[in-house]
């Protein structure tokens, strides 16, 4: 029904030279910028007004934040070594590397559990300070936008011969999209990693 | 409720109608899950306006404590409960919940879901020639979740502890130990991602489905304030909506992003860690609240250029200056938000800074009003119930753009923050400017979406009891504002001692709202009984020159019957040398 209304869904509209899912995803990780943009004010401002304020790594983890580092990174180039695999039209390599990358985010999450528990254990509970606080919700929030990328790639994965069937430049369109996404969960970690660990 | 009325109006329109395309979706299909902009327009423009009914319904009850302090309310007072109303006189507390609720509800569930939600979606399309919104399934869940945060913002009144009574603006810390907060934030949540949906969707399909022809500069001004609306709600709700991540963090874990340390509450110091920062609360509101300012008003400008254009059969006056004007104004709306803040002490240097940007973002505002203004000029004026409404706007906006300029003074707002004067103001801007602008706007394309028009009579009736009784309620406030008589007071000023002599200037206020909430009814009757009983039009009964004219009344799945093709800028009326005194943009040269 809507390929017959809507046009440019996988042709690029000749004159901005776009489709509209790109324009819309750049749209959305616009608002997420503004999103994330706002905890780390936040987190400048009430660090700034803070009569004390811990030093990140006597507290947090800093070697398995720095494994999920490089976990994310490593999760970032094997989601556009899916997206180039499926553009050669190479379906083994691509469910390879969108599988991997979808196991890698879950490892990001496994490693997350048990930081978290850590600090369960030790009661370093938001209600104790608002480093804390800011912690469990900035990484929290972070770890739900890994938790949707997992989802979306995991339908593309399992989805992906009944888009062959059809329309292969739609899920060529939607992988990008969808990569737009991870990368941009990617380079939020990046902030978030020195600004709550290392600083 | 609305839903049901919605899909009445949509089914009856579509009688008359013209197809529906090459579908034929079962009922839930057709009107409740339905992905056709028109229907999710009409879903959104009826659930709002029943919730700008409701918000100023408790506005009317709030009103009748202000004008007869401690007297109980009659036959009403009775039946809103003993714990909120004993002996049918309010309580302070139901007092906070009315005022915080009709803010939330007026601006969130009311003024921003019609102007855009309702007006943009069914418009905005069509005036692009565009056969349905970029996502149209996203644009669905925008209008469930929208659903969604409306049921659960309204359940917070029967939750223990009663809805939110921290103001619309929720200010940390009261908002953090009130009752009802909870509720409030959670609604919010699912309002903000409703909005993010329908903005992207917005900016999409302007970009892309433009059809042939349709050039940036051919955009009906209405395109335009839709187009610039779309980035300030995808780029404000964001911040707005950390604040209530953190707020929610505040309340359920027992953090303290906004509970400075010390606090003590009713001679209890208050138990929690502390180091948090009130003030942050205030820049992430109105870091989006500013923005949203401009949210309610672009929309109705927008409408009126439309109208008035084509009531004065000239061009519009200005309109590339109007274009650059409200870019800018989107622009600037983003860095004037501290002027909400000068009275909390955080500092005589930004406060400086964001006066500044306050008075440089009048400007534009001033271009798009004079603008406006001279598009009357030498025009053969129609003074159709449309255009009447439209012109109401323009002194009504413009009352309350420059009572504003003493606010967004830092030495004025000293005397002037928090009094009546600034609900004067902002209720010009809100209330007799946008309200009246939609209810033109209403008047205006309501024949386009049932292929009938409404009532003139009726509409004229409505129109001049709404007009004196909106100034009837407002301007006394500006009266009781500069007399000192603070906002907050629950008695209305009764225990203000410097204030008594304005104070009967309550009484004019809360009748000329008890007289225009009646006149209401008379749309009401009329909106309803024109769906059936209205005189039937062809498509383009206002001799219009914009696309959405083009498409039959009401236009069916589709939009269009054949791809329009745009030759010519939107506003081509009574051109040189033409048989007729209006060139529709569709029109080969």
């Amino acid at each position: 029904m809507s390929a017959e209304l809507i046009p440019y869904i996988t042709e690029a509209r000749p004159d901005t030279g776009l489709t509209n899912g790109k324009i819309g995803i750049w749209c959305f990780l616009a608002s997420e910028v503004m999103l994330f943009g706002a905890f780390f004010a936040s987190y400048i401002v009430l660090r700034t007004s803070a009569a004390e304020w811990p030093h990140g790594s006597s507290i947090l983890n800093v070697p398995m934040a720095t494994l999920n580092t490089v976990v994310l990174i490593t999760s970032s180039v094997t989601m556009v070594m899916a997206w180039a695999s499926l553009m050669r039209n190479d379906m083994g390599k691509y469910r390879l590397f969108l599988g991997t990358t979808v196991a890698l985010g879950f490892c990001f999450c496994i490693i997350k559990y048990f930081e978290y528990s850590a600090k369960f254990e030790h009661n370093l509970l938001p209600h104790t300070h608002n480093f804390i606080a800011l912690y469990f919700i900035m990484t929290g929030l972070h770890a739900a936008h890994v938790i949707g990328g997992m989802i979306t790639n995991a339908y593309f994965l399992v989805a992906a011969p009944s888009y062959l069937e059809h329309d292969r430049d739609l899920l060529i369109n939607r992988v990008e999209n969808s990569g737009l996404f991870w990368h941009f969960v990617d380079l939020v970690w990046i902030f978030l990693f020195p600004i709550l660990y290392l600083l | 409720m609305e839903a049901r009325h919605d899909s009445t109006a949509h089914k009856h329109a579509a009688d008359h109608g013209h197809g529906h395309g090459h579908h034929e979706p079962g009922f839930l299909g057709k009107y409740i899950f339905s992905t056709d902009h028109k229907v999710i327009g009409i879903q959104y423009a009826v659930t709002s306006l029943f919730f700008l009914m409701f918000g100023f319904c408790l506005m009317m009850v709030m009103r009748w404590q202000l004008a007869y302090p401690g007297e109980p309310l009659p036959l009403i007072g009775g039946w809103l409960g003993e714990a909120r109303m004993p002996g049918g006189v309010m309580t302070p507390d139901f007092y906070n919940e009315l005022g915080a609720m009709h803010g939330t509800i007026m601006v969130f569930l009311g003024v921003v879901p019609l102007g855009v939600g309702g007006f943009g979606n069914y418009v905005l399309p069509l005036q692009i020639g565009a056969k349905d919104m970029a996502f149209p399934k996203l644009n669905m869940f925008s209008y469930q979740f929208f659903f969604v945060g409306c049921v659960l913002m309204m359940s917070t009144f029967f939750l223990p502890g009663g809805a939110a009574q921290s103001g619309w603006t929720s200010y940390s810390p009261l908002a953090n130990i009130n009752p009802g907060q909870t509720g409030w934030i959670v609604s919010m949540i699912f309002i903000i991602t409703s909005s993010l949906l329908g903005a992207i969707n917005f900016i999409v399909t302007t970009i892309q489905l433009r059809t042939k022809g349709m050039s940036f500069w051919r955009f009906p001004f209405f395109v335009w304030a839709q187009f610039v609306t779309s980035f300030l709600l995808l780029l404000a709700f964001p911040p707005l909506e950390v604040g209530a991540f953190l707020q929610l963090m505040d309340r359920v874990t027992g953090s303290s992003f906004f509970l400075p340390s010390g606090l003590v509450i009713s001679g209890h110091p208050l138990d929690v860690a502390g180091g948090g920062n009130p003030l942050l609360w205030q820049h992430l509101f109105w870091f989006l609240a500013h923005p949203e300012v401009y949210v309610l008003i672009l929309p109705a400008m927008g409408i009126v250029a439309e109208i008035l254009t084509n009531n004065t059969r000239k061009p519009l006056w200005g309109y590339t200056a109007m274009v650059y004007s409200i870019i800018f104004l989107g622009f600037m709306s983003f860095i004037v938000w501290a002027h909400h803040m000068f009275m909390t002490g955080m500092g005589s240097a930004i406060a400086a800074f964001f006066q500044t940007t306050t008075m440089i973002i009048s400007v534009p505002s001033v271009v798009i009003l004079a603008a406006l203004f001279l598009s009357l000029w030498g025009g053969s004026i129609r003074f159709t119930t449309p255009m009447l409404f439209a012109l109401a706007f323009l002194p009504m906006f413009g009352i309350g753009g420059l009572t504003g300029l003493p606010l967004g003074l830092t030495s004025s707002d000293i005397h002037l923050h928090d009094t009546y004067y600034v609900i004067g103001h902002f209720h010009y801007v809100v209330a007799p400017g946008t309200v009246m602008a939609f209810f033109a706007g209403i008047y205006y394309w309501y024949p386009k979406a049932t292929g009938r028009l409404m009532n003139e009579t009726l509409g004229k009736l409505h129109f001049w009891i709404t007009f004196l009784c909106m100034n009837g309620v407002f301007m006394p406030m500006f009266w009781v504002g500069l007399a000192g008589v603070s906002r907050r007071l629950y008695d209305g000023g009764a225990s203000y001692a410097h204030g008594q002599h304005v104070l009967w200037l309550n009484g004019v206020s809360s009748w000329s709202a008890w007289i225009m909430g009646a006149a209401q009814i008379i749309f009401i009757i009329n909106f309803f009984w024109s769906i059936r009983g209205g005189k039937a039009v062809d498509k383009n009964p206002w001799k219009s020159t914009t696309l959405e004219w083009e498409a039959p009344s009401p236009p069916p799945h589709g939009n269009f019957l054949t791809d329009p093709v745009v030759y010519r800028g939107p506003y081509d009326y009574s051109p040189r040398g033409y048989s007729a005194d209006f060139r529709p943009q569709a029109q080969e040269a």
